[in-house]
C-alpha cells in the first residue's frame, strides 16, 4: 500500500530543512572565513603604512609615496598569495602536474603585467601625463591591478572567461566570488572618485597626480573588504548560487 | 542610416526602429471604426478599477486619449501640432518666461521721471515759517576750480596703508596733515570702469546690465555733473580713459583719449596725460579737470597688487598729485575762492589684480578731497570715514554751485561744507534732502510711510523755524544750539533716504521671477514628456490645448493663481513689474501658466496609462536599468551639480573628459561582454544601448495589430543588408569607443585650457611657434584633403570642383598671411617672418609706437 502521503511530505519537508540548515551553516562559517581573511587584507594596508615608517627615515605615505606604492602593493600581494595558500576557496582544482602548475604560474605572472599596462593606457586615455611621471603612472596601475587582478588570479585562475563570467550579472557562483566582485568595483570605484580633486584649485599636497587617485583605490579596496562580507551576510537569505 | 520615410519630419530618428514593420499611429485611423481594432487595448483597461480611475482623470483633464467609443466631439477637443510647430510655440513660451524672470532679477534703475532735457528748474527755495524766503537763488559755488584726479583701480590701502606711505608721501602728508578730507569710498558693484564712473558723475546706483555696455558705452543720457557743469558755462578739460569722451560727448572743450585697450602697456598711456598737465596748469582757463589714470589697473591686471611695478606707478601719481596741488595753490592767490583737487579710485583691486566683483578689496577705494578751505589745526586726527561713492557727485554739484544730479542717491559729504555759516549749511542739506525726497516720491509707490521721508518733513519743518528766529536777528548761542539739532535731522534724514534708495536698487522682484521660473519649467518639462511622442508618433502631437480650457481642473488652477496674484500685489510693499502691468496681460500670464499645468497633467497621465499598457501588452526585451543607462543618469545630473562649484566651473572640460571616457569604457565593457560571452547572458545588449530607452518606449507604443503594408523590398533590402554588415558590425561595435577614447586624449593635449591648464604647452602651441611651419602645413594640407575626400562622395562634378577650389583658397589664403608654407617656398629657420597675428600684444603695441 502507498505510504501515508502526509507522513511522506513531512519527511520531505524535514529532509528539505535538514539540507538548508546545513547549507545555512556552511554559509556561515564560509562568511566567517571570508570576514577573517579580509580583514587580514586591511590589516596588511595598515602594515604596509606603518612597518617602512619604522625602517626608513622621513617615510610618509604623501611625501615618499611611489616607496609606500611598491610596499603596498608588494604587502597585499603577498597577502593575497599567501591567503590563497592557506584557504584554498578554490577547491574544485584538480590535481595537475608539476609542468602544468608552473605554466599556470607564468601565466599568471604575464595576465599581472598585461593588467598593469593595459591600466597604464586606460590611465593615459584618461588624460594622465603621456611622456612625464610615467613611473608614478605606471605604479598607480600596479597598486590598482594587485588590488584587482590579484585576488582574480588568485581565486579564478588566469582564465579570461570565468573572469567575465564573475563581472557579468547574476554570474557567481559562491561568497568568494561575490566579495572578490564587490571589492574589485569598489577599488575601480575609488580610483575613478580619487580622479575629481585633481583639477581643482584647492592647493592640497594630496592632489598631486596619482596621489589622490592612489589613495581612493586604497580606500574603496578596504571599504569593499570591509563591506563585501557584511552585505553578503545581510543578503544571506538571498544569495543563493548555483553550483554551490 | 538609411533614408527615412519623406513625410518624417523627424527622419533622423525613424530608422532606428525602422526595422520592425512600419505601424500607423492609432490617431491616423478613423474613430469611428476603431473599437474592433482596439479590442486589445481595451480589455486590460475595463480590468482594472485603479487604470479605469486614471482613464476618467485623463478624460477629465485632457478630452479622450483611449478611445472607449467614439466622442467626436471630445476628439475635436484636442489639437493636432506637427513637431515644428510644438517646438516653435514651446520656444516662444521659454521665451515669454525668460523675459519675465530678467525683468524680475535685474532691478529697475532708480530714475528720475522728470526728463533732464528742460533743466532750468527753478531752486527749491529756503524754507521758512510763515513766510516765503527771499533767498531762492542757489547758492553760490564754494570753489572755483575742480581737478578730479582719477586713477583706475586705486585701492584704499595704496593711499591708507603701509604702501601709501612707502610710496605716496606727498599724498600721505597732505592726509595727515595737509588741509584736506579723506574718506574711503564704497564703490557698488558691478567694480567695472564704466558703471563707476557713472556713478561718480550721477550719484545713481547703474544696475547689472551696465556690465554688457561697458566696452560700447553709449552716451550718458541720466542727469549728471557734467552736463549741468557744462549748461552753467563752466569749462572743462579732460584726459585720460576714452570712456569718458563716449560718455559725455561735446562736455569737454578740450580732451585726448587713452584706450585701454592694450592692457600690456602701462607707462604711455599714463604719459599720454600727463604730457598736457604742465601747459594745461599754467593756462588756468578752465574750471574742472578730470584725469583719469589707467596704468595702475594696467599693471593689477598683468602682475597683480603686489608686483613691485605698483610702487612704481604710485610714486609717479604722487608726483603728478604734487605738481598739480602745488599749481593749483600758487594760482589760488589771484581768485577770491578756494580750488579743490580730488583723488579717487573708480574701483578696487583684488588680491589676484582683477575687478569686478564685491569684495572688500574691489570695492574700497580712496576719496580724498583737497582744498585749502579744509585748514586744520595741528593736532586735528582725521581718519578716514567711510562713505559711499554715489556721495561725490552731490559734493560736487554743492562745491561747484549747481543743482543736484536728479538721479543721484548720495548724500553731500558733511565736512566739505563745515566751514560754513550755520544758514548755507543747512541751505545745502535742505537742497539735497529734497532732491532725495523727490527721487524718493517718484519711485517707491507707499513713500509716504518711509521714515526717511517722515524725517525729512520733521527736519524741513524744523528749518523754517530756525530761518524764522534767524531772520528776526536773533543771534545767540540758542540759534546755533537749534541749528545743530536741524543739521542732525537732516543728516538722519539723508542717511535714511539714501539707504532705501540704494536697496530699492538691488532689490529682486522675488515675484516676477517666481512666475518666470514657473513658465520656463512648465515648458520644459511639457517638452521633456512630449518628446518621445514627437519621435514616435510620426512627429504629430495631439496637444490638449482646447479641452483643458473646458475642464474643471484648469479654471481652479487659474482661479487659485488669480487669488495669490491679488494676494502679492497687494500685500508687498516693494514695487513688482507683474503688479505694474494692466490685469489683462496680468490675466493672460495667469492663464498660460494653467494651461500649461494642465496640459503636463495630462501628459503625466496618459504616460502612467502608457506604461502601464506596456507592462501587460508587450513583452519587454529587458525591463530595469543597464548600468550605461545609470551612467548616463548619474553622469549628467552629477554634471549638473558640479556646476553649482566654481572650482568645478573653471576645470569644466575636465569634468566632460572624465565622463566622456567613462561612458566610452562602460560601453567598451558592455559589449566586450555580450561580445565574448555571446548570446547566452546578455543578448545583444549592445544595440539596446545605443538606441535608449526611448527607443523601447516607442517601439512598443506602436500598435501591433495595425499594419499598413511596409514596402517589401525595402524590407529585404534590410536584411540582407544587416547580413552582410553582420561581421563587420561587431568591429566597429568593438572599436569604435577606443578609438573615441584616443580621439578624446588627441583633443586633450591638442589644445590645454583651464586655469590650471592654460599655461602647459600643447600640441597646438608646438604647431603654431615659427620653427614647425613645415609641420602645420603639412597638417593643414592633409586635413584639407582629408575634407574634401569625406565631403565629395554624395557631390556632382561641379560642385566637387567648387569644393576643391575652395578648399585651395583656403590653403592659399593662410600660405599669404603667413601661417603655412607652400611646397615649393623656401623654409628658412634664420628668418623670422612676423605677422600680426602671432604678435604678442605688447610688442604689436610697441611696433606701433614706434
Amino acid at each position: 500500500m502507498p505510504s501515508d502521503p502526509a507522513r511522506v511530505r513531512s519527511r520531505r519537508q524535514k529532509a528539505a530543512s535538514q539540507i538548508a540548515t546545513q547549507e545555512n551553516t556552511m554559509k556561515d562559517t564560509d562568511i566567517k572565513r571570508l570576514l577573517y581573511t579580509n580583514l587580514l587584507c586591511i590589516f596588511s594596508i595598515f602594515l604596509s603604512v606603518f612597518i617602512p615608517s619604522f625602517l626608513l627615515d622621513n617615510f610618509s605615505v604623501l611625501e615618499t609615496h611611489l616607496t609606500w606604492l611598491c610596499t603596498c602593493s608588494a604587502f597585499v600581494a603577498a597577502v593575497n598569495l599567501l591567503l590563497y595558500v592557506i584557504v584554498k576557496p578554490n577547491l574544485s582544482s584538480k590535481r595537475s602536474s608539476l609542468s602544468h602548475k608552473v605554466t599556470r604560474v607564468l601565466k599568471c605572472c604575464i595576465y599581472f603585467l598585461m593588467s598593469c599596462f593595459f591600466l597604464h593606457v586606460i590611465f593615459v586615455l584618461y588624460g594622465a601625463p603621456l611622456i612625464e611621471l610615467v613611473l608614478e603612472t605606471f605604479l598607480f596601475a600596479v597598486i590598482l591591478s594587485t588590488f584587482t587582478t590579484v585576488p582574480c588570479l588568485c581565486l579564478l585562475g588566469p582564465n579570461l572567461r570565468a573572469w567575465l563570467r564573475v563581472f557579468s550579472r547574476n554570474g557567481v557562483t559562491s561568497i568568494w566570488e561575490n566579495s572578490l566582485q564587490i571589492t574589485t568595483i569598489s577599488s575601480f570605484i575609488g580610483a575613478w572618485l580619487g580622479a575629481f580633486p585633481i583639477p581643482l584649485d584647492w592647493e592640497r599636497p594630496w592632489q598631486v597626480w596619482p596621489i589622490s587617485c592612489t589613495l581612493g583605490a586604497t580606500f574603496g579596496y578596504m571599504a569593499g573588504l570591509a563591506i563585501s562580507p557584511l552585505w553578503i551576510y545581510w543578503n544571506r537569505k538571498q544569495l543563493t548560487y548555483k553550483n554551490n | 542610416m538609411l533614408s527615412g520615410p519623406p513625410r518624417d519630419s523627424v527622419g533622423l530618428w525613424a530608422p532606428g526602429w525602422a526595422g520592425a514593420p512600419r505601424r500607423t499611429n492609432r490617431r491616423d485611423r478613423p474613430r469611428g471604426k476603431s473599437s474592433g481594432s482596439d479590442c486589445r487595448r481595451s480589455p486590460p483597461l475595463r480590468s482594472s478599477g485603479a487604470r479605469a480611475l486614471a482613464r476618467h482623470a485623463g478624460r477629465l483633464l485632457a478630452g479622450q486619449w483611449y478611445p472607449v467609443s467614439g466622442r467626436p466631439a471630445q476628439r475635436r477637443a484636442t489639437m493636432r501640432l506637427g513637431s515644428g510647430a510644438f517646438a516653435a510655440c514651446c520656444v516662444a513660451i521659454e521665451v515669454i518666461g525668460v523675459a519675465i524672470f530678467i525683468r524680475g532679477f535685474f532691478p529697475a534703475p532708480v530714475r528720475s521721471s522728470a526728463s533732464s532735457e528742460h533743466g532750468a528748474e527753478t531752486p527749491a527755495p529756503e524754507p521758512v515759517a510763515g513766510a516765503s524766503s527771499n533767498w531762492t537763488k542757489l547758492p553760490s559755488p564754494l570753489f572755483s576750480k575742480v581737478v578730479i584726479v582719477l586713477i583706475d583701480a586705486l585701492r584704499d590701502d595704496f593711499v591708507f596703508g603701509s604702501k601709501g606711505v612707502k610710496y605716496m608721501p606727498y599724498t600721505t602728508y597732505l592726509v595727515e596733515k595737509g588741509a584736506s578730507h579723506s574718506f574711503v569710498a564704497e564703490a557698488k558693484p558691478p567694480t567695472v570702469t564704466m558703471p563707476r564712473i557713472k556713478a561718480l558723475m550721477t550719484g545713481s546706483v547703474p544696475g547689472f546690465v551696465d556690465v554688457i555696455r561697458n566696452l560700447n558705452s553709449p552716451v550718458l543720457l541720466e542727469d549728471n555733473v557734467l552736463r549741468q557743469a557744462k549748461a552753467a558755462g563752466k569749462r572743462i578739460i579732460f584726459y585720460g580713459d576714452e570712456t569718458w569722451v563716449k560718455l559725455f560727448p561735446k562736455h569737454f572743450v578740450e580732451y585726448d583719449g587713452t584706450t585701454s585697450f592694450f592692457v600690456s602697456d602701462y607707462t604711455e598711456v599714463d604719459n599720454n596725460v600727463t604730457r598736457h598737465l604742465d601747459k594745461v596748469l599754467k593756462r588756468g582757463d578752465w574750471d574742472v579737470l578730470i584725469l583719469h589714470y589707467l596704468g595702475l589697473d594696467h599693471i593689477g591686471h598683468i602682475s597683480g597688487p603686489n608686483s613691485p611695478l605698483i610702487g612704481h606707478k604710485l610714486n609717479e601719481m604722487d608726483s603728478v598729485l604734487m605738481k598739480i596741488h602745488t599749481s593749483l595753490l600758487s594760482k589760488e592767490r589771484e581768485s577770491l575762492l578756494p580750488s579743490l583737487l580730488v583723488l579717487c579710485g573708480d574701483h578696487g583691486m583684488s588680491e589676484t589684480g582683477s575687478h569686478g566683483a564685491s569684495s572688500t578689496e574691489e570695492v574700497s577705494t580712496p576719496l580724498i578731497l583737497i582744498s585749502s578751505a579744509f585748514e586744520r589745526k595741528p593736532g586735528d586726527i582725521r581718519h578716514p570715514k567711510h562713505v559711499q561713492q554715489t556721495d561725490l557727485a552731490a559734493t560736487l554739484a554743492i562745491g561747484l554751485g549747481l543743482p543736484i544730479p536728479k538721479d543721484s542717491v548720495g548724500s553731500l559729504l558733511l565736512p566739505v561744507i563745515e566751514g560754513k555759516p550755520m544758514r548755507e549749511q543747512l541751505r545745502f542739506l535742505h537742497l539735497n534732502t529734497l532732491q532725495l525726497s523727490k527721487l524718493l516720491q517718484e519711485n517707491v509707490p507707499a513713500y509716504e510711510k518711509d521714515p526717511g521721508f517722515e524725517q525729512f518733513k520733521m527736519a524741513e519743518r524744523l528749518h523754517g523755524n530756525w530761518v524764522k528766529l534767524h531772520l528776526e536777528e536773533n543771534h545767540s548761542d540758542i540759534l546755533l544750539g537749534l541749528g545743530t539739532k536741524v543739521l542732525r535731522q537732516y543728516l538722519g534724514a539723508l542717511k535714511t533716504l539714501s539707504l532705501s534708495l540704494s536697496t530699492q536698487v538691488a532689490h529682486y522682484d522675488m515675484y516676477s521671477m517666481v512666475v518666470g521660473t514657473v513658465v520656463v519649467l512648465e515648458v520644459l518639462t511639457l517638452f521633456l514628456l512630449s518628446t518621445p511622442h514627437v519621435l514616435c508618433r510620426k512627429a504629430e502631437l495631439d496637444v490638449p490645448l482646447l479641452s483643458p480650457v473646458f475642464s474643471l481642473l484648469f479654471y481652479l488652477i487659474f482661479l487659485v493663481l488669480s487669488a495669490i496674484h491679488v494676494l502679492v500685489c497687494t500685500s508687498s510693499e516693494s514695487s513688482c513689474y507683474l503688479c505694474g502691468l494692466p490685469w489683462l496681460a496680468a490675466a493672460s500670464v495667469m492663464l498660460l501658466i494653467s494651461a500649461l499645468l494642465c496640459a503636463i497633467l495630462s501628459a503625466l497621465i496618459r504616460m502612467v496609462i502608457d506604461s502601464t499598457l506596456l507592462t501587460k501588452n508587450a513583452a519587454l526585451p529587458s525591463s530595469g536599468w543597464s548600468e550605461v543607462n545609470l551612467l548616463l543618469l548619474l553622469g549628467t545630473v552629477g554634471h549638473v551639480l558640479s556646476l553649482g562649484a566654481s572650482s568645478f566651473v573653471e576645470e569644466e572640460h575636465q569634468t566632460w573628459y572624465f565622463l566622456v571616457n567613462t561612458l566610452c569604457l562602460a560601453l567598451i565593457q558592455e559589449s566586450c561582454r555580450s561580445c565574448l560571452l555571446g548570446d547566452e547572458y546578455e543578448p545583444h545588449r549592445h544595440f539596446q544601448v545605443e538606441q535608449g530607452c526611448v527607443d523601447i518606449l516607442a517601439c512598443s507604443l506602436q500598435d501591433s495589430t495595425s499594419c499598413s503594408t511596409p514596402n517589401p523590398d525595402r524590407a529585404g533590402k534590410r536584411v540582407s543588408l544587416s547580413e552582410a554588415q553582420g561581421s563587420c558590425r561587431w568591429w566597429t561595435v568593438l572599436a569604435s569607443p577606443w578609438l573615441v577614447l584616443i580621439c578624446c586624449r588627441l583633443l586633450r593635449s591638442l589644445n590645454q585650457t583651464g586655469v590650471q591648464g592654460a599655461h602647459r604647452p600643447d600640441i597646438s602651441h608646438w604647431l603654431t611657434s615659427s620653427d614647425h611651419k613645415v609641420e602645420l602645413s603639412g597638417l593643414a594640407a592633409l586635413s584639407l584633403v582629408l575634407v574634401f575626400l569625406l565631403v565629395q562622395r554624395g557631390c556632382s562634378l561641379v560642385s566637387k570642383v567648387a569644393l576643391a577650389l575652395g578648399l585651395l583658397g583656403v590653403f592659399c589664403y593662410r600660405a599669404a598671411i603667413g601661417v603655412v608654407l607652400f611646397p615649393w617656398q623656401p623654409y628658412n629657420k634664420g628668418i623670422s617672418k612676423v605677422t600680426p597675428t602671432t604678435l604678442p600684444p605688447s610688442t604689436f603695441q610697441r611696433a606701433l609706437w614706434a
